[in-house]
């Protein structure tokens, strides 16, 4: 894959409601953002991809209500489509348009407000309305489903699950974009309620407001205008069965992902070969069987930003797991660690991460 | 970077009412055809890319609902949506996913079952929750008050519009895919019931069940797999509007910019000589006239003459809408595919009874959202 | 031997999504709640003038999309307005809002307040001995109780 280098980066602080802001204003934070972080304007930008959700937006083409926002009207108009589903599938569409040599910088941005709607409904409606919806399954209980099969098979207890919500939170408390900023003792992670078993209220991610925006460039624009392009050196995408359909104690998907990613940026041992990993973990569990299929065993370089656990609005997360690792490898995170030189940056979506994305960043 | 073409499309029978199969089924019978027409089986593709309008059908995550459908399992899969624009921006990103050099052969699939729900109701909820529902009446309302502003501009007559309806309804008959396969005079639609001032029942499309399937590979592939493959010379498009109450209503802003900035880019001076067929997505009789207009296929106010001259009709020098057009068949999420599986197939020459002769050159146009434009120009010839 | 299932259109069968639906609480953004409650207590239309190309945007919103500029400088317009398009409604259809279908015909009208650049979309009274066409002048007919929302306005009729 010929580079394509992300040289600019914005997001907004997520909380659990900013009532004072539409959607499209968030989106304008996060672009403006973005853009002043590339030291660019919206005249530089010559493409658009946005990310969102008609349901969790409560309305139909959304996307419609941001265009303003994001320059999609700016000086006559932009080319522009959107990616429904999580922020790096927008960011993987964003790279192609410029790897299919049409352009030359695409803006990515990504908004939800769980604020607005009911997200256990809202999650309902992913399932099939003939023969599951009735269940009443939402985000939250089919994740039970996949805790309780893939905890058991792997023999983890509470106490693992425990750790990475104390890990999450402790990290997320140096983050002043997270939601929750107060770390959590491991006391305080095993006594929370249970919401469904085996899942305790601390198990799950807050649900969020926020916007995240990326700017991708080609590699003859990053060289002259960048001064800290970060390179995506290899990228993964793939999708899994419904889930009745599979095996939930694996996910075959991220495999395929990360193999992909990892084969185009010559990664043979992810442990040895990068130095910190963002991952789109809605649940504790899911760090833990994210990892497996990543093949990643430092733990202690994963979600130094605090993860979803701190943050986690849908559509938006992913794209801020790039930010993320993007702001390490430029030495600019919250909770920057030393030499940092290559991430990954993982995003998913569906339910029990039914579909992933996998990408490969060095600076 | 690579140049990029269709090579294989299936559709599905559209009609009012698909009640015979679920959506998975009905995005599976498109896949199924347009594998048999690349001969290429599922294994063959590298990813897989979907679009509709969630509130059609009222499923969240379509792409992943219909994964089993849509050949995506263990595969890359995307959900692109814009509306109306949905079919035309999957066939843009199907041109750019494969032009990358990140797919060398590429599933594309627009679907709607329009049965499922109220379409009306379900448009209206596109528009803004606060500002726009109130008063706002779905896609009809909208382009009746384009056309209010039309005919007051130019003096253009519903009698003009009816004789773009005629010749969409016409060429329909020649294509088994259509949904309204029947002929209509000019008098029957000037007598059909009035829906919203000035259109009537017979100046709108119908709503339908049906999905579109179309295969992209890059050159790599492209002329192994089809003899006479598709290329994508080029796309372009504009979303230019978040309120309606912003829109312009004449010229239709987006498509005129769209289509220069795509025309400059191909060298191409003169369409209406160097295009041999468009498929537009001109879903109400007004459009066929006055978008033709920011195509510029004609002058302000002009493109009823070029209309009655019968130049668009088959058998003109510039044919539109051989396939029915989307007077004739609607389903929303592959209305816009549809039309490039229409040109696609036009310069196979695989476009069967409504085949014109010696397509060279194809223009296939997306319509949505807030008078959103999208559009792509085919061509038999490998770009160089 | 495999029999091709067929079945008659009566012997299909369909599941029907009840009374479910989705609640929303949808922001209205700082600009937007300052242009109802300026409807509400006062039944005045307010807009937001670009710094850069001057024109005033109603509904106000916080961006000018074609500068890409953020706008602070609020304008009263109207309350007359200028007709620059309309429609008729005489088709039945379920308004999303209510479930219900939407009592037809009624006037769809976008409005040029006058000092506005954009049009605002409202009700417009169809009344037999005042036929509208494009250009005509007209004017809002606010309801009593008013609760800062678009239904404040009741309609626009022929000044």
């Amino acid at each position: 894959m010929e580079s394509v280098a992300i040289i600019g980066v914005g997001q907004t602080a997520f909380s659990p409601n900013r009532k004072d802001q539409t959607y499209a204003d968030l989106v304008y934070e996060a672009t403006a953002a973005a853009l002043s972080d590339a030291r660019l304007s919206i005249a530089n930008i010559d493409n658009i991809v946005t990310a969102s959700n008609d349901f969790f937006d409560g309305r139909t083409i959304s996307s419609m209500a941001v265009g303003d926002a994001c320059g999609a009207a700016f000086g006559g108009g932009k080319s522009i489509s959107t990616v429904e589903g999580d922020g790096t599938f927008a960011a993987f569409y964003g790279l192609s348009r410029i790897l299919s040599g049409n352009y030359d910088t695409t803006l990515v941005v990504a908004h939800s407000k769980s604020s607005e709607g009911d997200l256990r409904l809202l999650t309902n409606a992913f399932f099939d309305p003939l023969t599951e919806r009735l269940l009443g399954l939402d985000w939250v209980s089919s994740a039970a489903l996949q805790a309780r099969v893939f905890l058991r098979e792997k023999n983890i207890g509470n106490i693992e699950c425990g750790n990475v919500i104390v890990k999450n939170r402790a990290n997320g408390a140096k983050n002043p974009k997270a939601h929750l900023r107060k770390p959590l003792t491991i006391d305080e992670a095993l006594r929370s309620p249970l919401l469904a078993s085996p899942l305790k209220e601390t198990d799950v991610c807050p649900s969020s407001d926020g916007a995240a925006a990326i700017i991708l460039a080609s590699k003859s624009f990053a060289q002259k205008k960048s001064e800290r392009p970060i390179w995506v050196r290899g990228v993964g995408l793939c999708a899994d069965a419904p889930l009745g359909e599979r095996n939930l104690a694996e996910s075959k998907a991220l495999r395929l992902a990360a193999h992909q990613a990892y084969q185009m940026a010559g990664i043979d041992n992810p442990t040895a070969q990068v130095d910190l990993v963002e991952l789109s973990e809605q649940f504790s569990y899911q760090e833990l069987l994210w990892l497996e299929e990543l093949n990643y065993r430092n733990l202690s370089r994963v979600n130094l930003s605090g993860g979803c656990l701190s943050a986690h609005a849908w559509i938006v997360s992913g794209l801020v797991r790039i930010i993320e690792a993007s702001l390490q490898l430029r030495g600019q995170a919250s909770n920057q660690i030393s030499n940092a030189r290559r991430a990954v940056a993982h995003g998913q979506y569906g339910l029990c991460g039914q579909s992933h994305s996998v990408w490969v960043l060095e600076s | 970077m690579k140049r990029t073409a269709i090579v294989g499309c299936g559709q599905t029978d559209h009609s009012g009412n698909r009640f015979d199969v679920t959506g998975i089924e009905l995005i599976h019978e498109a896949v199924s055809r347009a594998l048999a027409d690349a001969d290429l089986t599922l294994a063959d593709i590298d990813g897989v890319v979907i679009g509709n309008m969630d509130h059609f059908e009222g499923i969240n995550g379509v792409e992943l609902w219909s994964i089993s459908g849509n050949g995506g399992i263990l595969k890359p899969t995307i959900k692109l949506t814009t509306g109306g624009t949905t079919g035309s921006t999957l066939a843009i990103g199907g041109y750019h996913l494969t032009a990358s050099g990140l797919f060398n052969k590429l599933l594309v699939i627009g679907w709607e079952k329009n049965s499922e729900s109220d379409t009306t109701g379900a448009i209206t909820t596109a528009f803004d929750p606060v500002w726009d529902r109130l008063v706002f009446a779905g896609a009809i309302s909208g382009l009746a008050v384009e056309a209010s502003a039309y005919m007051k501009k130019f003096g253009v007559t519903e009698k003009d519009a009816a004789r773009a309806v005629i010749r969409d309804r016409k060429h329909a008959v020649k294509n088994p895919h259509a949904h309204l396969r029947r002929e209509v005079t000019i008098e029957e639609v000037l007598r059909a019931p009035l829906l919203s001032d000035p259109i009537k029942a017979l100046d709108i499309c119908p709503r339908t069940d049906g999905a579109c399937a179309v295969i992209f590979a890059n050159e790599d592939y492209a002329e192994k797999i089809c003899p006479k493959p598709a290329w994508i010379l080029g796309a372009a498009n504009r979303h230019p509007y978040a309120y309606l109450g912003d829109v312009e209503w004449y010229p239709l802003k987006s498509l005129a910019l769209a289509s220069q900035e795509l025309y400059a880019k191909l060298g191409i001076k003169e369409p209406l000589k160097e295009i041999n067929l468009m498929e537009l997505y001109t879903p109400y009789s007004f459009a066929n006239l006055s978008w033709i207009e920011a195509l510029g296929l004609a002058k302000p106010g002009e493109g009823a003459k070029l209309i009655w001259e019968g130049v668009t009709d088959a058998g003109g020098t510039l044919p539109i809408n051989l396939s029915g057009g989307v007077l004739s068949t609607n389903p929303i999420g592959a209305t816009g595919l549809i039309r490039a599986a229409e040109c696609a197939h036009q310069i196979m020459g695989r476009a069967g009874e409504r085949q014109a002769p010696e397509v060279k050159k194809a223009l296939s146009t997306g319509f949505g959202g807030c008078f959103w434009s999208d559009i792509l120009i085919y061509g038999s010839e490998k770009p160089s | 031997m495999v029999q091709k299932n067929r079945l008659k259109r009566s012997d299909f069968i369909f599941v029907e999504s009840g009374d479910a639906f989705q609640p929303f609480q949808y922001s209205v953004g700082m600009e937007g709640s300052r242009f109802f409650a300026e409807i509400r207590d006062h039944k005045k239309f307010l807009g937001l003038r670009c710094p850069s190309c001057r024109k005033v945007y109603v509904p106000p919103r916080k961006i000018c999309g074609p500068c890409f500029k953020t706008m602070e400088e609020w304008v009263e317009v109207g309350p007359m307005g200028t007709l620059s398009a309309f429609t008729i409604l005489r088709f039945p259809f379920i308004d999303p809002e209510t479930g219900e279908k939407k009592p037809v015909p009624y006037g769809y009208g976008f409005i040029l307040l006058d000092g506005a650049s954009t049009q605002f979309q409202h009700f417009l009274k169809v009344d037999p001995d005042w036929p509208p066409s494009i250009g005509i002048r007209v004017k809002p007919v606010f309801a009593e109780d008013r609760q800062g929302k678009l239904s404040d306005i009741l309609h626009f009729e022929a000044a």
